[in-house]
């Protein structure tokens, strides 16, 4: 999958989870929680909706990677191999 | 209802601050608490100066209050004079602006350094203080700032330009708006320049035991939110809980994960453990797995208050990212919000070498009412038994009268009032105050059972608020902000069960003319309703319908839809006129 697809994806699934975000606003250091408001249920909702999607299992332990986009997009590259 | 238990030994039973609860009970007087506290040296009760101002006098104030860990990995501590002093600037900038003993301020922030000092700073200067949760979208803090006829508002500039500033101007009882930082937006008043020019001393005022000093916002059923009336009495329940049920003796390094916004937050992280001179961890981010565990081993944490939904997310990590870290520190587990399952209680011996302790309280009790102390053996998914003052029953009704239930019986939970920490009113709803009390007894809307044992068991609500990640929330709030979106006729809103929220909301709509459903209409509903309620209150999920299930009268039946979802007996439909399609 190409880096453009992957943030394709990832952007639709989190305007899935959280509607009222713009997706064309979102910036690769935006915050997921602290810039767009995602709470903690939302977050977990946008774990699993990954997983759907792209088949990746992302632990507790990892979370930290999906921070921002631009942390995220590199991780969930690599997992997908 | 779990046939396990968990014993205490003799050892953990001595250690523990009331190490028999059943003598407790027996010889208890409220003087018990009043011998935790100090009173003001002429007369008066205030909430601030047992807190902090009595700590400093008595020469602890180098003893640290606060050990705030902020979202960026800075830290800092404040100690009790530090804290007493920022109290008192805070105290001092109300007054400079002209507002007076009784007047409402507002926080609506996160869990920065300010938001502690605007809290006492607000109870010292004989004004009431209400906090907010800061994820509350434009409509909820409106509402509650208009039934609460909040005076000052403070704020960060980010959320008052997102969710304030539209309105600002309708809201008549708002004579102050600060805002944290150095500079502040038009009409608004920065917080930082103000307080480094307030004195650093504020003579507290000598409120009475009865005067208000906190309101805080509950859901109701129907109609609007309820503000809840405290005064500063309450401190005796707080000091007192503080120590029975949570172990918070002086020095303590205690941790309560709670958020001020909601009422466990002000109670146990704030009030209780200042009181009783704790050394209170503040984390400002929310919940990370690495990070609790990394601050729970630094801190050397004591004694931990968290909630179900937070173990349940530790639980699902599995016990791996708990090994390595040492949490010999740790001597007592606590967790409210809602009933926490069986699994969690021994999950959190096994990996912290203690079980989780629940227990049971509510807005309007105000402080712990029903706990599993430390000295008590543990039956896993009870709350446990009313702490010592307290009088509880499980209540149904017998005749037209309210009777006692006997053991096994499901009935409402019910609690004799009288103790300090006891609501005084719902702001402007005497009547809807006024039908909490029959009987005798203050009815609580919890469903519960006591066993023979004299453990309490809760069942479920006994209306059709919604609990999510310890949250209560009213379904009408919900339902009145998506009849806004110009496709939405009608809604309904439940709770669904949820493993890792205890419930998460969903909400079924029917449409206006010329409107369909869609995912993408769907998707807009939620963004609308997000916007206007914020994200912990908003539906997760909307679905259509093409008519929802009412009563003759137009009332639409909830439960129905529940029970329906959930392949639940329906129950009586004799009133249903209209159904579901």
């Amino acid at each position: 999958m190409t880096p453009e697809a992957l943030r394709a994806i990832f952007i639709e699934e989190l305007a899935r989870v959280a509607p009222d975000i713009d997706p064309a606003t979102v910036s690769d250091d935006d915050h997921l929680q602290n810039d767009l408001e995602l709470d903690s249920m939302d977050f977990l909702n946008l774990v699993s909706a990954l997983h759907r999607r792209l088949g990746v299992d992302v632990g507790e332990a990892d979370y930290a990677q999906l921070a921002t986009p631009g942390l995220a997009l590199p991780f969930l590259l690599a997992r997908l191999g | 209802m779990s046939s396990r238990v968990i014993r205490k030994t003799e050892a953990e039973r001595r250690s523990a601050v009331m190490p028999d609860p059943e003598a407790a009970r027996a010889d208890f007087s409220w003087q018990t608490a009043r011998d935790l506290l100090e009173g003001m040296p002429g007369g008066g009760l205030n909430i601030a100066y047992e807190a902090v101002d009595r700590h400093v006098a008595a020469g602890f104030g180098a003893e640290i209050a606060i050990r705030w860990l902020g979202k960026d990995g800075t830290a800092r501590d404040l100690s009790y004079q530090e804290l007493d002093g920022q109290a008192a600037r805070f105290a001092n900038v109300l007054t400079a602006h002209g507002l007076r003993r009784g007047d409402r301020v507002f926080a609506l922030m996160g869990r920065t350094p300010e938001l502690y000092a605007v809290a006492l700073g607000t109870l010292k200067a004989g004004m009431v203080f209400t906090p907010l949760f800061s994820a509350f979208g434009p409509d909820p803090v409106r509402t509650r700032m208009e039934i609460g006829e909040a005076s000052a508002l403070v704020t960060t500039a980010t959320i008052f330009v997102r969710k304030i500033a539209a309105w600002r101007a309708e809201i008549p009882s708002l004579r102050l708006v600060l805002i944290v930082g150095e500079t502040a937006p038009d009409g608004c008043v920065a917080l930082a320049p103000a307080m480094a020019n307030a004195p650093d001393r504020f003579a507290t005022v000598a409120t009475a035991e009865e005067d208000v000093a906190l309101i805080h916002f509950t859901s109701g059923t129907t109609g609007r939110p309820k503000g809840v009336v405290h005064v500063h009495q309450a401190v005796l329940s707080h000091a007192l809980t503080g120590r029975s049920a949570l172990e918070l003796t002086p020095g303590t390094s205690y941790w309560c994960t709670a958020d001020p916004g909601w009422v466990t937050g002000t109670s146990y992280g704030i009030i209780a453990p200042l009181v009783n001179r704790c050394m209170m961890v503040v984390d400002e981010a929310d919940f990370d797995l690495e990070r609790w565990y990394a601050t729970l081993e630094r801190e050397r944490v004591a004694v931990w208050y968290t909630a179900p939904t937070a173990i349940r997310m530790m639980m699902r990590a599995g016990e791996g990212p708990a090994r390595g870290h040492d949490f010999s520190a740790l001597r007592f587990l606590a967790s409210v919000g809602e009933p926490l399952n069986p699994e969690a209680v021994i999950w959190g011996k096994k990996v912290f070498g203690h079980p989780f302790h629940d227990n049971w309280w509510q807005t309007e009790t105000g402080g712990i009412m029903i706990a599993n102390t430390k000295a008590m053996d543990i039956y896993p998914g009870s709350m446990g038994k009313p702490l010592p003052g307290i009088t509880a029953a499980i209540v149904g009704h017998r005749n037209a009268t309210l009777a006692e239930l006997g053991p096994g019986e499901i009935g409402e939970l019910a609690l004799r009032p009288g103790w300090p920490s006891m609501m005084r009113a719902y702001l402007h709803e005497a009547a809807r105050y006024a039908k909490c009390f029959v009987d005798g007894w203050y009815l609580t809307g919890d469903l519960a059972l006591r066993d023979a044992q004299g453990y309490f068991w809760f069942i479920g609500r006994a209306d059709d608020l919604i609990k999510t990640s310890g949250h209560l929330i009213g379904p009408f709030e919900v339902e009145s902000a998506l009849v806004e979106h110009p496709a939405v006729a009608e809604a309904a809103v439940i709770g669904l069960p949820d493993e890792t929220a205890g419930e998460v909301v969903r909400a079924y709509v029917t449409l206006n003319a010329s409107f369909f459903a869609s995912e993408a209409l769907e998707q807009d509903i939620r963004a609308h309703a997000r916007r206007r309620l914020g994200p912990s209150v908003a539906p997760r999920e909307v679905v259509f319908r093409e008519n929802l299930p009412k009563t003759r009268s137009g009332k639409i039946m909830r439960r129905l839809l529940k029970a329906r979802e959930l392949g639940l007996p329906e129950g009586d439909i004799s009133t249903l006129e209209t159904d579901e399609k």
